[in-house]
């Protein structure tokens, strides 16, 4: 019964998730192709020959109406055909594949690596409530939370490799063709640093936050009275039940580095989606930018998903509700 | 306030007391002194944006010697990667980013704040249409919006600042719809329904003084984001003018000759970071201040 409570909940977001990226697909198509005037004159230019704009026309498959278009668009993304890049005259897909993979690999090595220091940090934050440790972390909390993620990227590439550090750490990450990020990871420590501490702050807030209540909690004070080991009132009954709420923020920010990814892989050089994305959006090559607006919203759809679920499966209270 | 006094069960000590929060919650927040040094920063940064034009020695886009050059006497940070003066570059850049960071979170906060209220006044489906609504635009990283309009339309002012608000909008909408619905459930605004006082004025009088706490603190947070929005997509190549002086930009353009001239890309850093720094405190003092203000008026 509460299994098929937790299928049935699933099913439903599942539902709701589809929902969100078929309306998310409209607003990329609208945004991309329908909405102002011609894509092709824009992107050729007032210069433009007739011959030319047709060309270019059929190649976005702007003929037919909006509809047709939009229905040849996604049918074809359902199919795994994204179209044929403009300024590269190949298929989207295989243009991507190997980057698809690099940013992949980028976001596994933010995630892996802050998790764990957040959620450590943010627990013991709580431990030592109001102590050096927990002011101290406050603030550095706050103002990398605030400041943009190229700001430090720059500034770590400014320490680390140019100008303080002059060679420390390479500036740029190179991925020659056919190789993959994990043949230099040394190239891939100040991108993955930067993205770490972009997403960390938010991870210890939640985590000391969450913490801090559960070590007020009637159980907690119980499990102590009872004469627990502090270590075991802590790893045992403490940090679980604080890790619930956690889920969500920790699902929210994986989903944040999709889009985080876009300018740290810029500033880098790093051969991803970011970088194909910022590259695709200055020379117009909209099949390009549509095809990763939709990889990065479903991204983005399937990691919240992921969190809402989680968060149901570690918290019974929310459990019985369904 | 004009309350008419022929009616008897006028809700006005209810209203007054839940009024007093927002600019009490300023005056105490600026006890806290992370509040004090955001709002130092702030003004530092706003006060160099604004009046930097004046002090600048060159124009923003005046030649004054070689290509990356280092500090000297004819430019006091240097030259940038055409030979612009780094200095005056950096005086003028400030304006584009602030302006257009400000004029975007005002737009996401007096949209937001409508959706948001809207939503929890009406308690039918409009509310849900207009959250799901809003969860559709939340689907999407900020900057990926941003980025798919720019592929279409360029890198025009209007542009990016509209996409910057349209996807500040949901954010905040969010936040105002839950700090009214606790509200449009209490007596007061039954009360005002009751005597037949017009939606829109319950509303605006009623229900839009409360929520303006949890929304000043959002605010600041929003506008924090907004800076780096716009300072990113400036640095990703999208700002409206090329060449213009813009913070970001510069951060671009000279971020190849870090090694030989690293002042074209230090001083604009240092710039956002100090202003998203400042920003960020001030939301946080704020928001500390207000749980502080919670908690006596719990404790009462």
């Amino acid at each position: 019964m509460k299994l098929g409570g937790i299928a049935g909940f699933v099913v439903r977001r599942l539902l709701l998730g589809l929902l969100v990226l078929g309306l998310v697909s409209i607003v990329v198509f609208a945004a991309t192709q329908a909405l102002p005037g011609d894509p092709a004159r824009s992107i050729l230019g007032r210069t433009a020959t007739p011959a030319s704009l047709k060309a270019l026309r059929d190649q976005l498959g702007l003929g037919g109406s909006v509809l047709s278009q939009y229905f040849s668009w996604i049918g074809g993304l359902l199919h795994g055909d994204a179209g044929n890049s403009l300024a590269a005259q190949e298929p989207v897909t295989d243009l991507l594949g190997d980057k698809v993979v690099n940013s992949a690999f980028l976001v596994f090595c933010s995630g892996i690596i802050s998790i764990p220091i957040s959620v450590a940090i943010g627990s013991y934050a709580a431990l030592r409530r109001d102590r050096t440790f927990d002011v101290s972390t406050s603030i550095a909390t706050l103002v990398f939370a605030a400041l943009p993620e190229f700001v430090v990227g720059v500034s770590l590439v400014v320490i680390f490799a140019t100008t303080v550090f002059t060679g420390f750490l390479p500036a740029i990450t190179i991925i020659s063709p056919g190789a993959r990020p994990w043949n230099d990871m040394t190239a891939m420590i100040l991108p993955t640093a930067t993205l770490v501490l972009a997403v960390t702050p938010y991870v210890v807030r939640i985590m000391r936050a969450s913490m801090i209540e559960v070590l007020e909690s009637d159980y907690v004070e119980m499990a102590r009275l009872k004469g627990l080991p502090e270590r075991t009132v802590i790893v045992r009954h403490a940090l679980p039940n604080a890790l619930g709420p956690t889920f969500q923020v920790i699902a929210i920010n994986l989903a944040y580095l999709a889009g985080g990814v876009i300018v740290v892989e810029y500033v880098f050089n790093y051969a991803g989606i970011g970088g194909a994305l910022r590259d695709a959006v200055s020379t117009q090559d909209l099949p390009v930018v549509q095809a990763l607006a939709m990889l990065i919203a479903a991204v983005y759809v399937v990691l919240n998903l992921l969190a809402d679920v989680a968060t149901i499966i570690v918290t019974p209270r929310l459990r019985t509700r369904l | 306030m004009a309350v008419t006094s022929d009616i008897a069960v006028t809700p006005e000590p209810e209203v007054i007391t839940a009024r007093r929060p927002a600019g009490a919650l300023l005056r105490s927040s600026l006890r806290l002194w992370r509040t004090r040094i955001g709002v130092a920063l702030v003004v530092l940064l706003v006060v160099v944006a604004l009046f930097g034009p004046f002090f600048a020695p060159h124009g923003p886009t005046d030649f004054v010697g070689a290509p990356n050059t280092g500090p000297s006497d004819a430019a006091r940070f240097g030259t940038d990667h055409i030979g612009q003066d780094v200095w005056s570059r950096f005086l003028w850049g400030g304006r584009e980013v602030l302006g257009m960071a400000v004029a975007a979170t005002a737009i996401g906060l007096i949209l937001g704040g409508l959706i948001g209220l809207v939503a929890a006044y009406s308690r039918n489906i409009l509310d849900d249409v207009l959250m799901r609504a809003m969860d559709v635009i939340l689907a999407f990283p900020q900057i990926m919006l941003a980025l798919v309009a720019i592929a279409t339309v360029g890198p025009k002012t209007w542009l990016l600042v509209l996409t910057v608000g349209l996807t500040t909008m949901p954010r905040v909408a969010r936040v105002a719809r839950g700090a009214a619905q606790p509200i449009v459930e209490r007596d007061f605004v039954a009360a005002a329904e009751a005597l037949g006082v017009p939606r829109l004025r319950i509303l605006v009088g009623e229900v839009m003084p409360n929520t303006l706490s949890p929304l000043l603190v959002e605010v600041n947070l929003r506008l924090t984001y907004s800076i780096g929005l716009i300072a990113g997509l400036a640095f990703l190549g999208f700002a409206p003018n090329p060449n213009g002086a813009d913070w970001g930009f510069m951060i671009q353009e000279n971020r190849l000759a870090l090694v030989q001239q690293p002042w074209g890309v230090v001083l604009p850093v240092v710039a956002i970071a100090l202003l998203t720094i400042g920003t960020g405190l001030v939301g946080d003092g704020i928001a500390r201040a207000a749980v502080g203000i919670d908690r006596s008026r719990g404790g009462e």
